[in-house]
């Protein structure tokens, strides 16, 4: 805990291209480990979790950024706070639905895939899915259920790269021990 | 081989290789490096296994970091001499990927085949705390996989492994025929 008193509230920066070429390693890791890019995606999302349940702490810690009144609002800091603060980019908010429970993330960059190009025999990786599980895993520890995935990828041929968000419930607090 | 060259569905080789202006969170990457030593972990019984499979990963980051320093650095041009291409080691590559230049590089005393390079906090090493079962884990394996790619692919075939010794020793040792190749170069 003595740590404490040096730590700002500004996050310490670094070179991006040892952060992507690393996690290009991951990816390839998992290539070899596992059969299909199927498993790969769950592996990476299932990774991207854990990664987003230790995240939420840091963010919180670092930003003023209290408790969100809407999913909007959560929208924002997502993209204005939170990726600018770990990626160093700012995607846009847009495709809002009418109900205000779905939105998507448009980047225009994402530094997970610098110097990266898919093979044709990994059509169906989703090379950045990582990212779906920090955002699921990191919002769920802030009692909201939400379901995320790619529907658009310059990876694979489109113009931008776009993560859809949907909102599922809020999670209820204070569960009793055991109970479902 | 041939999917290195599959048709181009990205731009990416169209795009320039000069000095990249991004930058992400250390704590982004500390959370990254602890999931794949995580999962590193989850796969393998012994410290001596974890840390080769970290090395490996870490082949693949100084494959690609090394093409893409030589150029913006060097002009393209790759080093010929031991100590030229070590120095490169301490400071481009370490101040592009870690922003300082490695803290000591050092010649073994007995052995003219053996070089050092020492960081009192290497920041691979920031975030993790070694379990006292697994005293001898150090997970700049990760790092000393990276410098071995680099002096591998310049043409230094070279064992690195990484110690603690003065904070994180990585222990460079070359080929035989690397170093007689030197002093022939010296010779002339």
């Amino acid at each position: 805990m003595s740590r404490q008193s040096n730590r700002t509230t500004d996050s310490k920066k670094m070179n991006a291209e040892l952060f992507t070429l690393t996690y290009g390693a991951l990816v390839t890791q998992l290539c070899k480990d596992y059969e299909n890019d199927e498993e790969v995606n769950k592996q990476l999302d299932k990774m991207g979790y854990n990664i987003g349940v230790r995240l939420i702490e840091d963010f919180l810690a670092r930003s003023s950024v209290g408790r969100c009144q809407d999913f909007r609002e959560t929208a924002d800091v997502i993209a204005k706070v939170a990726f600018k603060m770990y990626l160093g980019i700012t995607p846009s908010v847009t495709n809002w639905s009418p109900a205000g429970d779905e939105f998507s993330l448009i980047m225009e960059s994402n530094p997970l895939v610098d110097f990266v190009e898919l093979p044709d025999n990994h059509s169906s990786l989703v090379y950045s899915n990582l990212l779906c599980g920090v955002l699921r895993g990191a919002l769920e520890m802030v009692q909201m259920a939400v379901d995320v995935k790619f529907s658009q990828d310059t990876l694979r041929g489109d113009n931008v790269t776009e993560i859809r968000m949907k909102f599922i419930k809020r999670i209820e607090e204070n569960l009793p021990a055991g109970d479902e | 081989m041939d999917t290195r060259f599959t048709r181009g569905k990205s731009n990416i080789l169209e795009r320039p290789l000069t000095r990249p202006k991004t930058e992400v969170s250390v704590s982004a990457f500390a959370l990254l490096f602890s999931e794949m030593v995580q999962y590193c972990q989850s796969r393998v019984y012994s410290v001596s296994e974890l840390q080769q499979r970290l090395a490996d990963m870490g082949q693949s980051v100084g494959a690609s970091m090394l093409d893409v320093l030589v150029l913006r650095e060097k002009n393209g041009k790759r080093e010929t001499k031991v100590l030229n291409i070590l120095l490169f080691v301490k400071v481009s590559v370490w101040k592009s990927m870690f922003g300082k230049e490695a803290d000591k590089l050092e010649q073994a005393n007995d052995d003219d085949k053996t070089y050092y390079i020492i960081e009192k906090e290497p920041l691979i090493n920031a975030y993790i705390s070694v379990p006292k079962e697994n005293s001898t884990l150090n997970c700049a394996a990760f790092t000393a996989g990276i410098v071995e790619a680099i002096l591998t692919h310049s043409g230094f075939p070279a064992k690195v492994t990484a110690h603690w010794h003065k904070g994180t020793t990585l222990m460079i040792k070359f080929d035989e025929a690397v170093i007689a190749r030197d002093k022939a170069l010296d010779g002339r």
